[in-house]
């Protein structure tokens, strides 16, 4: 934990009404992430990895505690303040891969660039840069329809990584996915986390992608059973 | 404009879907446009027969003459006023004695007006010239609905009767020596036109007439004692009311196509809530604001009303050409109504309507693009990325 702390979690809680009552999805998480991890909440259906993805990545906020990812207090930020985080700073994968379906790849991938009004010739070395890591410069003109599943997780992981994020938030990236299809992605994140020094932080329960993860959190009934730091 | 860049690719990308819409609103045009320039066509040619043919330039009545009350007639002719002799000469006014008469076609008993006119007046478009000729009987022109309706048809002779001021009845053989074509039914449907001066031999009232018709070019500022002046627009006014009543009626069919367009770009933005609410969540977690997923949706909605100027250009322009040089035919029977209304009509498009059209289908299409698109805005983006109907 010698690197910079980028992400700090403090006596964290949520709550969700259900019926006349409430249930706790998350009841008291402190965590902290360097720049640089590759972590992943992992854990059961129901044990919160969604919900505390969600709230590092300013889609939701805590109803108690603080939550810091860089330098913003998720709980305290406007909407706008928490658009422009996750515009600039965060990249999300999705399990259901969330492509535009309408947009060809290379206009998936350009899409957050388009949010930064980078120009036109940045924009396009930019997503041919982000399709050469994930290898599909040869799709570029294919709509998602016309992709595997595996094709299309990784012009979602381009498309999270075209904008050089800092942390990229992985919620179930191998779900509906094959064995080989699962590895090769998780191959191209690990490269991108060594190669850029992104932050990935997953949500899992699958096999596959907890034997990649150099840092694994249990979650058990929203809080954390275990934190364990893997060495080679 | 990043809206509508992406709002353009957004629409470009849903093909099938954009283009159905795209051409539900471009007929929207295209019909109301059409329509509103039928009932135009319809009033500038009602105005223009009705000048033509019936009101001239404006009229002077005869103080107790009402239209509407046919025992006025009796009282209602006076003495042609000496001010009005210079332009009756210079056919720039003519005079009109008009009486109540029956007519015999075929031993059946029909009420008429019977007008009298000078044969050699050019104040209105009759054909008043046909009676200038030498018969036993006396030549008259009636119109073709007055002819379907009694029956009769150029060269036949058939008997009228009339009360002349004295009250004696007296009756005449005529002889029909015109039936004319005319859009206006006012000088047609239950009229007889024959010459003024055996008018008013019938009446036994020489020199006299009910009304005077102006022409283009009289000029009279003076009032004139026993004589009321009408103007063209005062005399037209019914027309007007009745143009006015048929575009308020035509409004209904405004609404249902403005519906139309409303339900297709409500539907379609409807739909995306649902259809879409991956997407939106996709947005929202790549960093758009709310905002700017308000303004993407509704400038999709907008842009369908934009799309469809183009598109109903592209085949409305040459349909609405082709409906101003071959005109729109009437219904049969609709001459019967007592309208003036001609068998063709030919719509006019005047460039107010147009933008009018276009800018109002523009104003509502975004309307009801931005309140489905409002109520995106307050979808939760957690539930919203996962797919979850709310």
């Amino acid at each position: 934990m010698e690197k910079n702390i980028i992400i700090t979690l403090e006596g964290v809680k949520k709550h969700f009404p259900i019926g006349g009552g409430r249930f706790t999805a998350l009841n008291g998480i402190d965590l902290a992430f360097g720049e640089g991890e590759f972590a992943g909440f992992v854990g059961p259906s129901g044990s919160g990895k969604t919900t505390l993805l969600n709230i590092i990545g300013s889609l939701d906020t805590p109803s108690e505690g603080k939550v810091l990812v860089l330098d913003n207090n998720i709980g305290k930020l406007t909407a706008k303040k928490a658009a422009m985080l996750r515009r600039k700073k965060l990249g999300f994968i999705f399990q259901t891969y969330n492509l535009l379906p309408v947009y060809t790849v290379f206009e998936n991938v350009e899409f957050p660039l388009l949010l930064f009004n980078m120009n036109s010739s940045g924009r396009k070395k930019a997503v041919l840069d982000a399709l050469e890591w994930v290898g599909l410069t040869d799709k570029i003109k294919s709509r998602p329809a016309q992709l595997s599943g595996g094709e299309c997780q990784r012009v979602a992981i381009a498309r999270a990584m075209v904008k050089r994020p800092v942390v990229v938030l992985a919620d179930e990236p191998t779900a509906n996915l094959d064995s080989e299809n699962s590895h090769h992605i998780l191959q191209t994140m690990e490269n991108l986390n060594k190669d850029l020094q992104t932050t990935f932080i997953f949500a899992t329960h699958d096999d596959k992608v907890i034997k990649y993860l150099k840092r694994k959190i249990l979650l058990q009934d929203g809080k954390v059973t275990a934190d364990k730091i893997i060495t080679n | 404009m990043l809206a509508i860049k992406l709002a353009y690719r957004n629409l470009v990308g849903a093909g099938l879907r954009t283009w159905l819409n795209v051409f539900v609103l471009s007929f929207v045009y295209i019909m109301i446009i059409w329509h509103y320039g039928v009932i135009d066509g319809w009033n500038y040619q009602a105005r223009k027969d009705m000048q033509a043919w019936e009101v001239g330039n404006g009229q002077y009545w005869q103080q107790n003459y009402d239209p509407y009350d046919f025992f006025t007639l009796e009282e209602s002719h006076a003495q042609i006023p000496e001010t009005f002799r210079k332009g009756m000469a210079e056919g720039n006014i003519t005079p009109v004695l008009i009486n109540q008469g029956s007519v015999y076609p075929e031993g059946r008993i029909q009420s008429l007006l019977l007008k009298g006119i000078d044969p050699g007046q050019k104040v209105l478009a009759l054909p008043t010239a046909e009676m200038n000729t030498d018969l036993e009987e006396i030549p008259v022109i009636i119109g073709r609905r007055m002819a379907k309706s009694c029956k009769l048809k150029e060269g036949d002779i058939t008997t009228i009767r009339w009360r002349d001021v004295n009250g004696t009845f007296d009756a005449t053989e005529v002889k029909v020596v015109k039936v004319f074509n005319c859009d206006v039914p006012n000088v047609d449907a239950g009229q007889m036109w024959i010459p003024i001066k055996k008018m008013q031999e019938m009446m036994q009232c020489p020199d006299e007439a009910t009304i005077f018709i102006i022409g283009d070019n009289f000029k009279m500022n003076e009032k004139i004692a026993g004589w009321e002046y009408k103007s063209q627009d005062s005399l037209m006014t019914e027309m007007d009311e009745i143009i006015k009543m048929k575009k308020v009626g035509g409004s209904f069919l405004y609404l249902i196509l403005i519906l139309l367009a409303m339900l297709a770009i409500f539907d379609t933005q409807v739909l995306s809530i649902f259809r879409r609410q991956k997407e939106i969540g996709t947005y929202i977690a790549m960093g758009m604001t709310r905002r700017q997923v308000v303004s993407l949706f509704t400038v999709e909605g907008a842009m369908h009303a934009i799309l469809a100027v183009i598109v109903g250009a592209i085949y409305g322009v040459p349909f609405l050409i082709w409906q101003i040089k071959t005109g729109f035919s009437m219904p049969a029977g609709t001459d019967d109504m007592g309208l003036s209304i001609a068998q063709t009509i030919f719509p006019v498009y005047g460039a107010g309507l147009i933008i009018t059209t276009i800018l109002l289908v523009l104003i509502i299409t975004t309307v009801v693009s931005y309140m489905p698109a409002r109520k995106i805005s307050k979808m939760n983006p957690t539930d919203a990325i996962k797919g979850k109907i709310q």
